[in-house]
């Protein structure tokens, strides 16, 4: 089956004050269509710019990224993005943000209204159609971005670090609730994350990146059974054994002056 | 805000570091003055200042002549509003004036802002003469423009729109470099066009700067007609000021300055609740 993103011995180059720094070359990997991959390592490997990549936002000096197969040389249309920040406009409404993607595509007003309610209910955010993006909760921008995000029913959702800005509390919440929302619709995601208790508890497969020159140290396959309780599925001796095997294979990358890795590991 | 951050670096380090954090930090523990009495001491500032001047004209320590008398402007404005009706037409001429400068200046500095936003080149290349144009004190062209457009309407309106110009032209600039690059790309994966783009996010993100700038540029519009009218012209405020001053009537001068100042006191406070409602998606402080 032809993997929903594949990147083909790609550079990574991020961009630096002095002009740039190439933290990988040749790195090749591939999403399975309809799986959930998380992607795990340490600060500073290109995380964030392989999702960039995979969102056609950006475009790597060498080698090709494919999507289903063709070859991406612009925004990837199959594929919704969730940012760590919040990039809700904050200028419209929560619905008028969330029937955003649909009025880009030219659908009419009325239906894409429709639509967004019905989205707005699934995320639980139905009575708030009319505030203003400032006047919510952190957890609740999330959902309102969730929503403008599934609405254009992407078949690809790619997040970074979405929830980490979030207390612990609402980011479990909001972990079982897009692990519900996925399994509905059997989208593949891409999600970063510094957390490798979350990388874990949602994922079908964790690939852990190196340290500089980054490559896929490995990938670990998680067959704990759905649907999940991520705040269950942390106490289960298998998890805490998957982990434990992860773990040790990412603290070598991390490296002791890089202090803990996990929720409280520090990253803007 | 700015009292909130320094009470919180007070207390983050325990000291304070200058004398002005000093005195924010203390104004901020003082019991703060309710509106009522803000408004009571407002009223007593314009009576008290009334009554220095009339007391000064009375006594003669102010030479009528030169002062006029409080009661003596007063019966002025009423009878230009309420008798004759001399001022409306003025007052009509300078507003539109003013407004027609507005649209225009706005309308102008939005098409220049972005498109020197967004093409790089432009920018470039015109970034000495837009800095030169803005260093010039634009009031000098009034009689260039009166010059080129006569003495209607048409060149206290080019004045205006020169000043207006400037400061909506700044303001998209600004606006449009400012978007935040994470909306820009949350709606590129939403797949707008680049029309798309200008429309739902440079647009409305360069809005809410012009928008902050309304008091400035609107301000600026009835200058701009005020001078141009007193340089030349056959009607409008800064005429009726010109004529007054041109046979020594103090009187006259006054009543149209202070008109000139209501006029613009209402204008403000409607432009504020305008922006309060433009502006409304933006987190109160």
């Amino acid at each position: 089956m032809t993997p929903a993103v594949d990147f083909d011995s790609v550079s990574i180059r991020l961009a630096t004050p002095s002009g740039g720094l190439t933290v990988a070359t040749d790195l090749s990997l591939s999403i399975a269509a309809g799986s959930f991959v998380t992607i795990v390592g340490p600060s500073g490997c290109g995380k964030s710019t392989l999702l960039n990549m995979a969102a056609g936002l950006l475009f790597s000096p060498a080698g090709e990224v494919r999507v289903f197969g063709e070859r991406l040389t612009g925004i990837n249309r199959h594929a919704a993005y969730l940012f760590q920040q919040d990039a809700l406009l904050p200028w419209r409404t929560v619905i008028d943000n969330i029937m955003l993607g649909p009025v880009l595509q030219k659908c009419p007003r009325a239906e894409a209204r429709e639509n967004a309610r019905g989205w707005m209910a699934k995320v639980g955010l139905t009575g708030f159609e009319n505030q203003f993006p400032y006047q919510l909760s952190g957890g609740m921008r999330k959902r309102a971005a969730l929503a403008q995000s599934l609405i254009v029913d992407p078949r690809i959702l790619l997040m970074d670090e979405p929830f980490s800005a979030l207390d612990i509390q609402t980011r479990q919440i909001m972990e079982n609730e897009l692990l519900a929302l996925w399994q509905e619709t059997g989208k593949t995601v891409m999600f970063i994350t510094h957390d490798l208790e979350e990388a874990i508890a949602l994922a079908d497969q964790v690939v852990v990146l190196s340290a500089r020159p980054a490559r896929v140290k490995g990938i670990y396959p998680v067959d704990l059974e759905r649907p999940r309780d991520v705040t269950e599925i942390r106490m289960r001796p298998d998890f805490m054994e998957l982990y434990r095997r992860i773990w040790s294979d990412l603290r070598e990358e991390v490296g002791p002056h890089h202090g803990a890795f996990g929720p409280a590991g520090a990253h803007a | 805000m700015n009292v909130m951050n320094n009470r919180l670096t007070e207390a983050a380090d325990g000291t304070v570091s200058s004398d002005e954090d000093l005195g924010l930090a203390t104004a901020t523990t003082r019991r703060q003055a309710g509106p009522r009495t803000i408004a009571t001491l407002q009223v007593a500032v314009f009576v008290g200042s009334i009554l220095l001047w009339h007391v000064g004209t009375a006594t003669g320590l102010m030479d009528p002549f030169f002062f006029s008398r409080p009661l003596d402007v007063g019966e002025r404005i009423w009878s230009w509003l309420f008798v004759s009706g001399y001022i409306w037409i003025h007052l009509a001429t300078t507003l539109t004036e003013a407004l027609l400068a507005f649209v225009i200046g706005t309308a102008l500095g939005v098409a220049f802002g972005l498109g020197f936003a967004r093409v790089r080149l432009l920018a470039a290349v015109f970034n000495p003469y837009i800095r030169m144009f803005n260093a010039l004190p634009r009031v000098i062209l009034a009689p260039i423009f009166l010059l080129w457009f006569g003495l209607g309407m048409a060149s206290k309106v080019a004045l205006g729109v020169t000043l207006v110009f400037m400061v909506v032209f700044f303001n998209t600039f600004q606006g449009v470099r400012e978007v935040s690059p994470i909306l820009l790309n949350n709606v590129r994966m939403l797949r707008a066009s680049p029309r798309q783009l200008l429309r739902h996010v440079y647009l409305p993100s360069a809005m809410a700067w012009i928008f902050s700038s309304l008091h400035t540029s609107i301000g600026f519009a009835l200058v701009a007609a005020v001078i141009g009218e007193y340089m030349g012209a056959a009607q409008g405020i800064g005429f009726v000021v010109a004529q007054a001053e041109g046979v020594f009537d103090t009187t006259g001068v006054f009543a149209g300055l202070i008109l000139t100042s209501l006029v613009v006191l209402g204008i403000d406070l409607l432009i504020e609740r305008l922006e309060a409602y433009l502006l409304r998606w933006r987190h109160q402080q």
